[in-house]
């Protein structure tokens, strides 16, 4: 079995993030760049396929030079290769453009199964799986808390407002992981040593027979017009319950119309 | 008026509010149509209430399979609608499947697509809150039509003023065997009882991990209830094991933006915050004063849930 898993890096979703002034594309000069937090649990989960069933993992990626930290970062979990895409023409890709160049990268892998997170941290646009399976014309099973794998069937727990669903498809598939699916694994020192010799493949959009007119800032199919910071919230009155904090928060929520 | 598309979402013969929260939004852009895309027998119980909030047409897509598969039967038909139509926007709520199928759709007809919509103004502008709401963008699509996934919650629903009955175009179904590759098995119920859906509630009452056990969540669901409120969970709780993930706010789960924001017992970790800082008025209950949901709070009570929530809800039946 041969499985793929998504990985993108981002800024750290627990620092201050900003929104470049010159291009209104995302600023990771100046961020803490790493995994995508969900992703952890689609390499998890990944890794333990392979060790159930055999076969091998590699790291997908799309991103600039320094994506490279977070591809080792993933290696060190345990999977065996990895695909680099790096491209100057990649900068500002919007979402469809990136499934464009994702889904080529894909089709070379010849995978039975694409794991990736439900969503990154950064832009939370949640629509990768779908159009991946829509280009590669394999189905996709998203928002997935359980997964499980009889032969070349896959069947998936969805997560939905109401409960969960119950969906199967055969392979190949695109599969999304929410966080409850897994506990990812803390690499080990061997995992991490390993990681710096395991081979990483890069390709360029010329790799994949894609234009550079098709992506980044001038292929892409929507824009950011201007950005601004949202004004910070400001604390309002704080209050010691004494014996009578149930009363005091209510007389609030009273003022307020709440009640 | 150019026809400006709502794409539907209904539960059990009910109308989402997203929904109509979407066709009066449409209403300042143009003139709506709702698509209802279900299996047999969906349509039926809602026209009325589309029309009522200023749907104009309904197109309605019914077969099984639209029902029967993840997605992609969906897409197919707002693809080809959008194709025959040519409307002047594309709106979806922004929920997981709202987003897979314009996703889907954004591909199929190589169209630039917005999610996590708030506002959308006649000229394409959208705006957005993104990097936990701390930053607001202005965006537009630049190639193909507005495709946007409006978030639940970003206005408030009103009935057409001089609403009339709607016409009904009925959309002829047949799914391809590529489209059905995703099957959906079964449909499970998790019991959230007669609360609010979460993303799409007035109010959210949240507990966090000072809540300390599954049981004492009853303490929030009761407070939640008392209000008419919906229940939410910080990270903490949910990892816990204290309440389930479909009821996480915050980065890794569902982003709220109510009326009313109560946090119980929630540190406010900036995973949390990503979720709910756009409520309009927050009010937090923690026992340390130095938590930093006070930061963001509008209201806070320093002291024990234990004690200062039960106290809050005797009072709020005695006012009652």
């Amino acid at each position: 079995m041969k499985i793929v898993v998504l990985v993108k890096q981002v800024p750290d979703s627990g620092a201050e993030r900003n929104l470049r002034t010159d291009d209104n594309t995302v600023d990771r000069a100046s961020a803490n760049n790493v995994i995508n937090e969900m992703d952890e649990y689609a390499i998890e989960e990944a890794l333990s396929l392979k060790e159930a069933h055999g076969g091998e993992v590699v790291i997908l990626t799309a991103g600039p030079e320094k994506a490279l930290d977070s591809i080792r970062k993933a290696l060190s979990m345990g999977p065996d290769s990895a695909v680099h895409i790096v491209d100057d023409a990649l900068h500002g890709s919007c979402a469809v453009a990136t499934s464009k160049v994702l889904a080529a990268a894909i089709a070379q892998q010849n995978a039975d199964i694409v794991i990736s997170g439900a969503e990154s941290t950064d832009g939370r646009v949640q629509v990768m799986p779908h159009m991946l399976a829509e280009r590669l014309g394999i189905a996709a099973l998203t928002g997935a808390r359980k997964l499980t794998v009889d032969g070349s069937t896959l069947t998936i727990e969805r997560q939905t407002d109401e409960g969960y669903e119950v969906v199967t498809a055969s392979t190949p598939a695109v599969v999304s992981v929410w966080d409850t699916i897994n506990e990812p694994r803390y690499p080990s020192f061997k995992g991490i040593m390993a990681a710096k010799k395991k081979p990483v493949q890069t390709l360029t959009l010329a790799d994949l027979g894609i234009s550079a007119g098709e992506v980044g800032l001038a292929g892409a199919t929507s824009a950011v017009v201007e950005h601004s910071k949202r004004p910070a919230r400001q604390a309002g009155n704080k209050v010691e319950a004494g014996d009578d904090g149930g009363v005091k928060l209510v007389a609030y929520l009273a003022s307020e119309k709440f009640v | 008026m150019a026809e400006v598309l709502v794409v539907v979402e209904s539960s059990q013969g009910a109308v989402k509010k997203v929904t109509l929260e979407m066709l009066t939004l449409a209403r300042t852009l143009g003139e709506p149509s709702a698509v209802v895309l279900g299996a047999e027998g969906t349509a039926a119980a809602i026209i009325d209430k589309l029309a009522e909030f200023g749907a104009q047409k309904v197109y309605v897509a019914e077969d099984a399979d639209l029902a029967g598969y993840l997605v992609a039967p969906k897409a197919t038909v707002l693809a080809d609608l959008v194709a025959r139509v040519s409307p002047a926007a594309v709106l979806v709520a922004s929920t997981q499947e709202g987003k897979e199928i314009a996703g889907r759709v954004a591909v199929k007809l190589d169209n630039g697509i917005l999610t996590d919509v708030v506002a959308l103004d006649a000229d394409g502008i959208a705006t957005q809150t993104v990097f936990a709401g701390s930053t607001i963008v202005k965006s537009k699509v630049t190639k193909g039509l507005p495709l946007v996934t409006v978030r639940p919650n970003s206005l408030t629903p009103s009935p057409a003023p001089e609403p009339g009955a709607a016409t009904v175009e009925t959309i002829s179904v047949a799914v391809a065997d590529g489209d059905k590759l995703a099957k959906v098995v079964e449909r499970k119920a998790e019991a959230k009882g007669a609360r609010p859906e979460l993303s799409e509630a007035s109010i959210v009452v949240s507990g966090g991990r000072g809540v300390a056990s599954a049981d004492n969540f009853k303490l929030i669901e009761e407070f939640a209830d008392l209000l008419g409120g919906a229940v939410g969970a910080s990270r903490a709780a949910v990892d816990s094991g204290f309440y389930p993930h479909q009821f996480q706010v915050g980065q890794t789960g569902k982003t709220v933006s109510p009326q009313l924001y109560v946090a119980i017992g929630i540190s406010g970790a900036i995973q949390h915050r990503a979720g709910m800082q756009t409520s309009k008025t927050i009010v937090a209950v923690n026992k340390d004063s130095e938590a930093p949901i006070f930061e963001l709070a509008d209201f806070g009570v320093i002291g024990d849930l234990f004690k200062v929530i039960p106290q809050a809800a005797e009072e709020v039946r005695k006012r009652k």
